[in-house]
């Protein structure tokens, strides 16, 4: 039976406190440097604030997750073995991994850590979920947004692990772990250096109309007219132009949200273990409303009533929300 | 629904100023005992320290320059037009910066709806909005303890006065 | 000896068109070894698997090594199979692009294609470990980055690949972007993928080149070109230089490239006849330079 856990963001200490005290099952959060997939400006973790939340989530029953979910370049494998050991001497509640060689440094290392196998592993097989559980011990993996409910369904029962899924927040398109598309524009990886579309990088230039152009490095992203939802400066939720499409146009993914609340009694169902709340760059105040939400949805489901979700639609990018893949796979 | 954030038309020059001139013992106090209560702020800020912010809340009479620098704090009421070179220009309604600062509203999410406008320096930007966000408690509600009930009914008029919204159109 | 690859056509090149370009590449193109299979979409497969005994003897016969690719993005039945039955050849070899495809091959010696993020010593060597002849280094890693990962690599007795030519790949999704730039979905995309054999140009909203879409794959728009450093990454422990496939004379990309190689041909005058066979391209070595992709560095090293 799903023990229908929810794990949450936490990009600042505050956010952490906020989200434990909204009901957080487990939190899950970053060093403040290339280790983790939100290396982000002015958010993240320092180890003597990693020290003081888990001893805080841990005082209300809360796991704390730490992510180790990125590449690390060659030569440069030291500073994820030292995060890795700074997060095991703190006491967290597993770590959530990515690269291979990060995996198996932990699992001879810290042989009593858990593993959770991040989104950025790519694993959208029971064949490949397997080879992360086989040879280091995965005990939990994290799914990428892109299989449907049935998929899910049948992946559970050929796994030997827990699976995550994602609930709600930013909605990629790209398979994670595997997009050099920030790298490509502004000399930042997200694989290697955690970011995607870095602040540093991102202009904001309001026109004469009222209209707001999104640049990266440089190249004009989108341009939203005076009264039009904006979104993420990412490349992939870009509008551009193409031979057969003259007229500029999302060709990848317009800004938009997933939001699983509706799905979430057949998710249970389908054998999904812990549901993750994407948004550790988002604010307490996200933090607070969607944990909360998500968090009676839960408890209403587990009591055997019917889940009655919170309006999280202002929250949304775009102001737009989405069962993405978990519905149907024509979007594929 | 139009989002578009429109300013007022600022008034007359000598009405801005004396505001600006009214207002800004306060600021001056608000931010030092911001600085003295929540030391881990600057060093969210990292190497933005050093910028000039400006704060612009359209429907207020002046605009907020803000640099973060722990050495020497400046936060004052400026007139717009004689706002400063910033490096950073945040723009809003009074009562959603308000929010912001407070994380009562999601900054993401009034930029997703263009209720939020930020040009200049956008790292500066975020870095000052996730310094903000992890301070704990009310930073609104702590300014206006410092002058006691008196300050407190000040909020709770500009919370009323300013939800009323009345620039959009 | 540095040895000259082909990678595997990224594309959806018609049958004939691969027959054609294969014939070719035995007879006139001067690489060591060929890469073969679909990578990108498991829907193409179909259309030249058929020939892949034919073209691999072919090669064979010509005096490459063959290698088949395995798929970069598993997720479908079929694509489960395909990536098994891959797994079960003895011969030729095997590039694995995907977990499902390593956890196939067991400890059976294969090589480890430049979507399986082997980024550092640790992977490289876990990888070794687990039967990993070579490794296709992931085309965003710096020179720097390079170096240290190809010492490591040679240290376990490991080949060392880097792409030095052609489209990067930058990002696979589960989405079909070909489909749906023509308002159609993956499983009705009728291949329309087949009219852009260099892949589909996007560009931004001021009029800029930036990707190329090519099915579920985004490619940057610029080729790769790191034939100015080729003799750098073979002084820092690379052994394979690998050309990708484009809609070019590949043939004389190969001989050039060989030339230069070889010492027979000055890295500068290189670059010039490059331009000519690829009229209209950019070219970008940004990646290796540890700046943004699309850049292209001038002052490159120059080849010993």
């Amino acid at each position: 039976m799903s023990h229908a856990e929810l794990v949450c963001p936490a990009g600042t200490p505050a956010a952490l406190r906020t989200a434990v005290d909204a009901g957080a099952d487990a939190v899950y959060c970053g060093f403040q440097n290339a280790t983790n997939a939100r290396n982000f400006p002015g958010l993240n973790f320092t180890p003597d604030e990693l020290a003081v939340a888990v001893l805080y989530a841990h005082g209300k029953g809360t796991k704390v997750l730490l992510a180790l979910n990125t590449y690390p370049p060659a030569g440069k494998f030291d500073l994820w073995r030292q995060a890795a050991d700074l997060g095991a001497r703190l006491g967290v509640d597993a770590f959530i991994v990515a690269d291979m060689g990060v995996a198996d440094y932990i699992a001879r290392a810290h042989p009593q850590a858990r593993l959770h196998l991040s989104v950025q592993a790519a694993a959208s097989t029971p064949e490949a979920i397997r080879y992360y559980c086989a040879h280091f011990g995965v005990k939990r993996v994290v799914l990428p947004r892109i299989l449907t409910i049935p998929e899910i369904r049948q992946i559970r029962k050929e796994i030997p692990c827990e699976i995550e899924t994602f609930i709600f927040g930013n909605h990629g398109l790209m398979v994670e772990g595997r997009c050099s598309l920030t790298n490509y524009l502004t000399g930042q990886s997200t694989n290697m250096d955690g970011v995607c579309s870095p602040a540093s990088d991102v202009e904001y230039v309001r026109d004469a109309d009222g209209a707001m152009s999104s640049r990266l490095a440089g190249f004009t992203i989108d341009r939203f007219g005076p009264d039009e939802m904006a979104g993420y400066p990412t490349i992939c939720k870009g509008r551009y132009t193409a031979p057969h499409r003259p007229e500029e146009y999302y060709a990848f993914e317009e800004p938009v949200s997933l939001n699983l609340s509706r799905l979430l009694p057949e998710l249970i169902g389908a054998g999904v273990h812990a549901f993750k709340i994407e948004g550790r760059q988002r604010s307490k105040s996200y933090v607070r409303g969607v944990v909360a939400a998500f968090r009676q949805a839960v408890d209403d489901i587990r009591a055997g009533h019917a889940a009655n979700i919170a309006d999280l639609l202002a929250l949304t990018e775009g102001q737009k929300q989405t069962q993405g893949a978990f519905e149907t796979k024509k979007w594929r | 629904m139009s989002t578009r954030i429109r300013t007022i038309p600022p008034g007359s020059g000598v009405v801005s100023r004396l505001a600006c001139t009214m207002v800004q013992p306060i600021l001056s106090r608000v931010v030092r005992r911001i600085a003295a209560q929540h030391p881990s702020l600057f060093a969210r800020l990292g190497p933005h320290q050093g910028t000039d912010f400006l704060i612009d809340p359209v429907d207020l009479p002046f605009a907020l320059h803000l640099r973060p620098d722990p050495q020497a704090l400046l936060f004052r009421a400026v007139p717009r037009d004689a706002a400063p070179q910033a490096g950073a220009v945040i723009r809003g309604r009074f009562l959603l910066l308000l929010e912001l600062v407070d994380s009562e509203e999601d900054g993401d999410a009034a930029f997703f709806s263009r209720d939020l406008e930020v040009s200049g320096d956008t790292e500066a930007v975020v870095r000052l909005r996730n310094a903000l966000d992890d301070v704990e408690g009310s930073i609104a509600e702590e300014t206006a303890a410092m002058f006691g009930p008196p300050g407190r009914a000040i909020l709770g008029h500009l919370r009323r006065t300013y939800s009323r919204d009345p620039i959009r159109t | 000896m540095t040895k000259l690859t082909l990678g595997p056509i990224a594309y959806h090149w018609s049958a004939d068109k691969r027959r054609d370009f294969y014939a070719r590449i035995a007879d006139e193109a001067p690489v060591d070894e060929v890469y073969l299979g679909e990578v990108i979409c498991s829907k193409r497969a179909p259309f030249h698997e058929g020939d892949l005994p034919t073209t691999i003897e072919r090669l064979e016969r010509a005096g490459k090594v063959v290698v088949l690719s395995s798929l970069a993005e598993v997720m479908l039945k079929r694509e489960r199979m395909a990536t098994s039955d891959l797994a079960a050849m003895d011969h030729p070899e095997i590039e694995i692009n995907n977990a499902a495809g390593l956890y196939a091959r067991g400890q059976r010696p294969h090589r480890i294609g430049p979507f399986m993020n082997a980024y550092n010593e640790a992977t490289i060597m876990w990888m070794a470990g687990q039967g990993a002849t070579h490794i296709c280094l992931p085309p965003e890693l710096p020179a720097e980055a390079i170096a240290i990962a190809a010492r490591s690599a040679r240290a376990l007795g490991l080949g060392v690949e880097v792409q030095v030519f052609g489209r990067l790949s930058l990002a696979v999704s589960a989405r079909c972007y070909h489909a749906r730039a023509h308002r159609r979905t993956k499983d009705s995309c009728q291949f329309v993928c087949a009219d852009d054999p260099d892949g589909m140009p996007l560009r931004t909203r001021d009029d800029m080149p930036i990707l190329r879409v090519n099915g579920i794959q985004t490619q940057s728009e610029s080729y790769v070109d790191l034939v100015p450093d080729a003799g750098r990454l073979v002084a820092d422990g690379v052994t394979h230089l690998r050309i990708m496939p484009q809609e070019v004379d590949m043939v004389g990309v190969t001989r050039l490239i060989r030339a230069v190689l070889a010492g027979q041909l000055p890295v500068a005058e290189a670059g010039v006849r490059l331009q000519e066979l690829c009229a209209g391209r950019q070219f970008s070595n940004g990646f290796y330079h540890g700046q943004a992709g699309y850049r292209r560095i001038a002052n490159a090293t120059l080849a010993p």
